[in-house]
């Protein structure tokens, strides 16, 4: 332990006074985590930290105040959220009629909006819980940022079933309590199998990000509580003292206690592996027990789960490149080889999707379905040829550029393809909802949709509560899972050389 | 803290061994420099028969629950109840609601046909899982507990950073604070501590 209190020392390097005892690795060069040799397991911390140089580097970061570019960032996201919190009231106000919806297309960016968020929420809990079962340890350096962008997500996705119902303040109506007219909701209504599914998702997504703080909130408490004894008595200090130490519920570190959190944490990722591919799956249903050609299909379950997880893996690589640029002492646990293996998932993903696509041509030919093949044809030829045509590109064309590893290994090019699958994902849920509306079986009732700025302006308020959320998460909470990423390091293996074993095992 | 803080009419039992300003001992503390020297201690702490110990540890160390000879935990078994209560209510739920309290003909579909009723069922199911793991876990570890004994140590609290600790409670029929304190440092434990109870 240093005689300075580790939180000043922290401080200074963060603010470029005392140099860091290792320096990031310039931008641009390799880090040493990409290994040619399959047979040598790239480190998954670098630069050797130690534990306590990971605790410094995670919690130096919640304990200090961010640069400009924090506010600014801020100003801006606040500022949208803003907008979208207006346009959200000016709608329940006047009614859905302020938005661009006819009486053939009933839902459009609304639900498009839903799907889309729900689909980005599904890569946190992908990453906790299904790369938990398959002990894919490079999921540590991840996998917080990833549930808390879950979580901010399915936020997004609730507001739009709340507010396109129409009469918001009969919302609560979806629930099966007792009401005055005695009677219950469907329950042979996806719709209604929605509400229980998101509702669960959201709750199990928050109970798991929650757990895994707790012993990060112990932490950062000790650290408040060192800093109090040794005379630092700010305001900042004492309310991290309080604030997370009441989160921390009292973790003190005993290994009985450990015992009983990994099998907890083992059995919640047991349950939320069924669960996460659950969700989609229901959310797919409330389009494939329809009969409107274009969503009648059994296709959509399998094929909107691989679309969520594609879709939420280009918005975990969207956040954390800009976040290890600014914060650069993360580039020692976030490293290129992380980036490379969920480039390497949104490839496969994105094949996938490109199959579910190409599936969906092929059954609408081989149904013999008139109606079914009309609704294909017109997707791709038809007055909404452009959002079809930039769904292909942006989803199935793009991520084959990961096929070549200069690619997979350049952060900026990672991002790019990354911003390009957010769009495209988008454009999927809005061909698949509004071109299987607007041309029913009626030529007579043929229309086209056109969104209104209310539209345009929920929807971006939409993205300015997301992303401000997830700054206030940069800010305020741990971003890495320290404790597990301790787990993870030669320094902490009791049976490595590093962690002091003498003899070999 | 013990039941009598909370009942008043059970006399505190008295206190096994008090420092020399007579406040009751909780117990001792050593610290270890590293993961291999604490696992090690704590093979031989297990195998010298102690009951009331516990090694703290800033992360889950792989395999120290066995190296302690730690029980394992019964959660499994409660989450499993958990689970199929959840089930066992959605079901119910749906099936009195639809087919009991109120009948709607939905699509000409039998009022109790349990096939729709699956997602909302496996749903519960989950839901009831998940609280169960999270508040099962916390009560069986006995949290939230904010203030401990051990949290006096001004060097416990860096446990959480990057220490290693073992401590022995003065409940233990083994313990005693001469012999316990010698033990310990044959162990290689150093910054040896003797904690007072609340």
């Amino acid at each position: 332990m240093t005689s300075l209190n580790p939180d000043q020392v922290t401080a200074e390097r963060l603010a470029g006074l005392r140099a860091m005892p290792i320096a990031p690795p310039a931008p641009g060069t390799g880090d040493g985590s990409l290994l040619d040799d399959p047979t040598v397991r790239p480190p998954l911390v670098l630069n050797n930290r130690t534990p306590g140089e990971i605790t410094e580097i995670v919690c130096g970061y919640v304990e200090n105040p961010p640069g400009k570019w924090w506010w600014m960032l801020f100003g801006l996201t606040s500022t949208l959220a803003g907008v979208g919190t207006i346009m959200i009231l000016y709608l329940i106000i006047t009614g859905v009629g302020v938005w661009g919806l006819t009486s053939q297309v009933g839902w459009a960016w609304d639900i498009t909006n839903f799907v889309f968020w729900i689909g980005i929420g599904h890569a946190g809990t992908l990453i906790s819980a299904i790369l938990c079962l398959f002990k894919q340890q490079w999921r540590t350096a991840v996998n917080r940022s990833a549930e808390a962008m879950t979580i901010f997500a399915v936020i997004c996705a609730g507001i739009f079933p709340g507010i396109h119902v129409g009469r918001v303040w009969m919302a609560w109506m979806l629930a099966p309590i007792p009401n005055s007219n005695v009677i219950w909701p469907n329950f042979r209504s996806p719709l209604l199998w929605d509400v229980f599914a998101v509702g669960t998702y959201m709750t199990v997504s928050l109970l798991f990000w929650y757990m895994g703080m707790i012993p990060d909130f112990a932490t950062l408490r000790d650290r408040a509580h060192r800093r109090l004894r040794a005379g630092t008595r700010t305001l900042g200090t004492y309310l991290r003292a309080y604030v997370f130490g009441f989160l921390a519920l009292g973790w003190r570190f005993s290994t009985r206690h450990w015992h009983r959190y990994e099998k907890a944490y083992m059995l919640l990722a047991g349950i939320a592996t069924p669960l996460v591919l659950s969700v989609h799956s229901i959310v797919s249903m409330d389009f494939a027990t329809a009969i409107l050609p274009g969503w009648h299909t059994t296709i959509f379950p399998p094929y909107f789960v691989a679309g969520a997880i594609f879709g939420g893996f280009a918005m975990v690589l969207f956040l954390l490149i800009p976040a290890r640029e600014v914060y650069p002492n993360f580039k020692d646990l976030l490293t290129l080889h992380h980036l490379e293996n969920m480039a390497k998932i949104v490839l496969v993903t994105g094949w996938m999707v490109g199959f579910a696509y190409a599936m969906e041509f092929f059954i609408a030919w081989y149904s013999v379905n008139e109606m079914e093949l009309y609704v294909f044809i017109n997707r791709a030829t038809g007055p909404y040829w452009w959002a079809y045509w930039t769904m292909i590109t942006c989803n199935v064309v793009v991520p084959n550029v990961f096929w070549f590893k200069w690619v997979r290994q350049n952060p900026l090019a990672i991002w790019l393809v990354a911003c390009a699958v957010t769009v495209g994902m988008w454009f999927e849920r809005f061909v698949i909802i509004v071109t299987s509306l607007h041309r029913a079986f009626l030529p007579g009732e043929w229309h086209m949709f056109f969104p209104t700025t209310v539209d345009v302006l929920t929807f971006t308020g939409s993205v300015g509560i997301f992303l401000t959320l997830f700054l206030l998460f940069m800010r305020f909470l741990p971003m890495f899972a320290m404790a597990e990423l301790k787990a993870v390091t030669p320094q902490g293996d009791p049976h490595r050389p590093e962690g002091g074993a003498t003899e070999e095992h | 803290m013990a039941i009598s803080d909370y009942i008043p009419f059970i006399a505190p039992r008295a206190p096994r061994f008090v420092t020399e300003s007579g406040a009751a001992v909780y117990g001792i503390v050593a610290e270890f420099a590293t993961p291999a020297s604490v696992y090690h201690a704590a093979e031989k702490m297990r195998d010298s028969g102690f009951a009331k110990w516990d090694v703290y540890c800033p992360y889950p160390m792989h395999g120290l629950d066995e190296a302690m000879g730690v029980k394992r935990t019964i959660l499994p078994v409660l989450v499993a109840t958990g689970a199929f209560t959840g089930v066992g209510l959605a079901y119910l739920m749906q099936w009195w609601m639809s087919a009991v309290d109120f009948q709607i003909v939905v699509q000409g579909k039998p009022y109790g046909a349990w096939e729709p009723f699956v997602p909302i069922t496996f749903e519960m199911g989950v839901l009831f899982a998940a609280f169960t793991s999270l508040f099962g876990m916390l009560a069986l570890n006995g949290l939230p507990r904010f203030n401990h004994p051990l949290f006096r140590s001004e060097r416990f609290l860096s446990v959480s950073d990057d220490r290693y600790m073992i401590a022995v409670e003065a409940d233990d029929p083994k313990f005693d604070p001469e012999q316990t304190r010698a033990f310990l440092e044959s162990l290689g434990g150093t910054d040896i501590e003797l904690i007072e109870d609340d």
